[in-house]
């Protein structure tokens, strides 16, 4: 028997939270994540791209790296991959279809160096993960990176308009906030 | 400097493979001193889960399609308990392998969890000295004891809030049990265990001078 | 610039923790002992400094537009060497850091150095500037990991302080690594940073 697919995706939007369980991809969520509408198209970004990673990456691994037995070669393989992939989705993007290119382009440069991507892709080949696990595995990890990215954009919105202490602005406030919504996201953590 | 189709291929090219070659020039130099580490935590589990014992040999069988190690202690001829390396793939965080160690009679001696992904201060527990799962199958016979969480009806405790792990512990030490009865022979002893698969073992009396050692 | 000043720069001045705020996920992944907090810093350093030494021998060598991923397989390359000598040697404090070992090539400090510093100064400033940043990100991942060790389970570099029963647990876990990171910057804001 097979950790179900139900599992894999409960557990990965939910109780193992990518940002607020794992802590991956903290840059973006910190960064971007001061306006509900930028941390939706943020979301939508990662997603795209982490579900092509999932594929490429998994197959890169299981037809290449494992068959030449240089699975040492695995991260520089990995990072190379994602930012070409990003390159590829950015010039394809900008031909095919401009409008969704001007919703999403500002971040995919971006997600080069968001570390949920090169984790995700790291964290299915450590699980032992098969193709469809793995592509399963990330997409719910991305939406979990979009679900808690919207949360927090939505309490920082209003954040703004409320006064606080000097030494708590910004990034601290941010912090703390964020500590909450993880206490939050431990209730799932009975869930499976 | 400017870029040209050229120098930005010679040099994207160069730098990966001088990269390369040091990255495969430091796995050469690693690769040993990494098995000997893995080696030498094999032996720390296999002593911490048996009683004293002299000798260990080594044999291989394929259970479910993951490969199953059991080692075989014995104090001078005498066999005092075998060592199964298990596995499952269905831990909260993936893999789970652990060392559990039977006595001749069956008796669960000990676990020994090796390696293991499961949330931090839940799942985690599995590796602690005296925890709900080890304590409530340590000691036990196996043939008596249901593998199952009390969950799932069965009789077993399982972890707060890490009911995902626990299963996945308990099914790992049904593989070893498996394992440990085409090992010792006493297949024939255990009716009511279901679901051994055809494993086929792969003794590799070899091996013991190796990998077995000397265990004071 | 001075020498020791590069060094002092990047412990107070432009500590990579508490106020370039770069690096967050190891620095709040891996903190959950003083221990673990030490090696990350300690792992991250090595690539740090073996990084800004070769790309600031290098710079001339690149053409601008393969820049970036010209240093990306530098900085990868010295994150698998550095993953396989402490799978080698350290192996339990490998296990315990997991995946954030590989993942040290996505850590904007290490990148923003390369760009920021290594490719406009010469090879000793730039080993020098890998030091003092590593150390600031060092010592900053050591106190969080100590506070939440202290906190959460009682102990400091794995010594028990014989008070574990009534720490709250949550500090080792996930929240606890926000809330901590969270108050020691606004103490950092408010003590040091004037």
């Amino acid at each position: 028997m097979e950790l179900s697919y139900f599992a894999i995706i409960i557990g990965a939007i939910f109780v193992n939270n990518v940002v607020l369980a794992q802590f991956l991809g903290i840059c973006p969520f910190l960064g971007v994540s001061s306006k509900v509408e930028t941390s939706m198209g943020m979301g939508a970004a990662v997603t795209f791209v982490m579900a092509l990673t999932a594929i490429v990456a998994w197959s890169i691994q299981e037809f290449i790296l494992v068959p030449l037995g240089i699975e040492y070669m695995q991260t520089i393989v990995f990072i190379l991959v994602i930012a070409a992939l990003v390159q590829m989705v950015e010039i394809v993007l900008k031909k095919v279809s401009p409008s969704l290119y001007q919703a999403l382009g500002i971040f995919l440069p971006l997600i080069t160096t968001n570390c949920a991507v090169l984790g995700v892709a790291i964290l299915m080949i450590q699980k032992e993960f098969n193709l469809l696990q793995s592509f399963t595995y990330s997409v719910a990890t991305a939406i979990g990176f979009a679900i808690a990215m919207v949360i927090f954009a939505g309490i920082r919105e209003r954040l703004e308009l409320d006064g606080v202490p000097a030494a708590l602005k910004g990034i601290p406030i941010a912090l703390i906030t964020a500590a909450i919504l993880a206490m939050a996201f431990m209730g799932f953590s009975g869930l499976v | 400097m400017k870029s040209t189709l050229f120098n930005m291929v010679a040099v994207l090219f160069s730098i990966t493979l001088i990269a390369s070659a040091g990255v495969g020039a430091v796995n050469m130099i690693t690769a040993d001193a990494i098995a000997e580490t893995k080696a030498a935590a094999t032996k720390q589990a296999v002593a911490n889960v048996l009683p004293e014992f002299d000798t260990n040999e080594q044999s291989e069988q394929t259970i479910d399609d993951m490969p199953i190690v059991v080692y075989t202690a014995k104090k001078g001829d005498k066999t005092v308990g075998y060592a199964v390396e298990s596995m499952t793939k269905n831990g909260f965080g993936g893999v789970i392998r652990m060392m559990v160690g039977f006595t001749t009679d069956g008796k669960i001696n000990n676990v020994n969890v090796l390696e293991q992904a499961e949330t931090p201060g839940l799942g985690t527990k599995m590796c602690d000295e005296g925890n709900a799962l080890l304590s409530s199958i340590q000691g036990k016979n196996s043939w008596e004891v249901e593998f199952k969480v009390k969950k799932d009806g069965g009789e077993l405790d399982a972890l707060t809030a890490a009911t995902i792990s626990s299963r996945a512990y308990y099914e790992a030490v049904a593989r070893a049990y498996q394992a440990f009865l085409v090992a010792s022979g006493a297949k024939d002893k255990a009716d009511g265990v279901s679901g051994a698969t055809a494993a086929k073992s792969a003794s590799k009396e070899g091996n013991t001078a190796q990998e077995g050692g000397k265990n004071e | 610039m001075n020498k020791l000043q590069i060094i002092t720069g990047g412990i107070i001045k432009n500590n990579p923790t508490f106020v370039l705020v770069l690096g967050m996920c190891p620095t709040l992944g891996t903190t959950t002992s003083a221990i673990n907090g030490m090696g990350m810093g300690v792992a991250t350093m090595a690539v740090l400094i073996m990084s800004n030494l070769v790309i600031s021998l290098i710079k001339n060598l690149i053409p601008d537009k393969v820049r970036i991923p010209a240093f990306i397989v530098v900085i990868a390359s010295f994150v698998t060497i550095i993953q396989m000598l402490m799978q080698a040697y350290v192996p339990s404090l490998y296990a315990s850091l997991g995946v954030f070992i590989p993942l040290i090539v996505v850590n904007c400090i290490i990148l923003g150095r390369a760009e920021a510093f290594a490719s406009k100064n010469g090879a000793i400033d730039s080993m020098l500037d890998g030091v003092g940043i590593g150390l600031g990100f060092t010592l900053a991942l050591t106190a969080i990991g100590s506070v939440r060790e202290i906190l959460g389970s009682g102990a400091i570099f794995g010594y028990s302080l014989g008070i574990a029963d009534y720490m709250p647990l949550v500090f080792v876990l996930a929240p606890g690594a926000f809330f901590v990171l969270g108050y020691l910057m606004v103490l950092f804001n408010k003590f040091v940073k004037k």
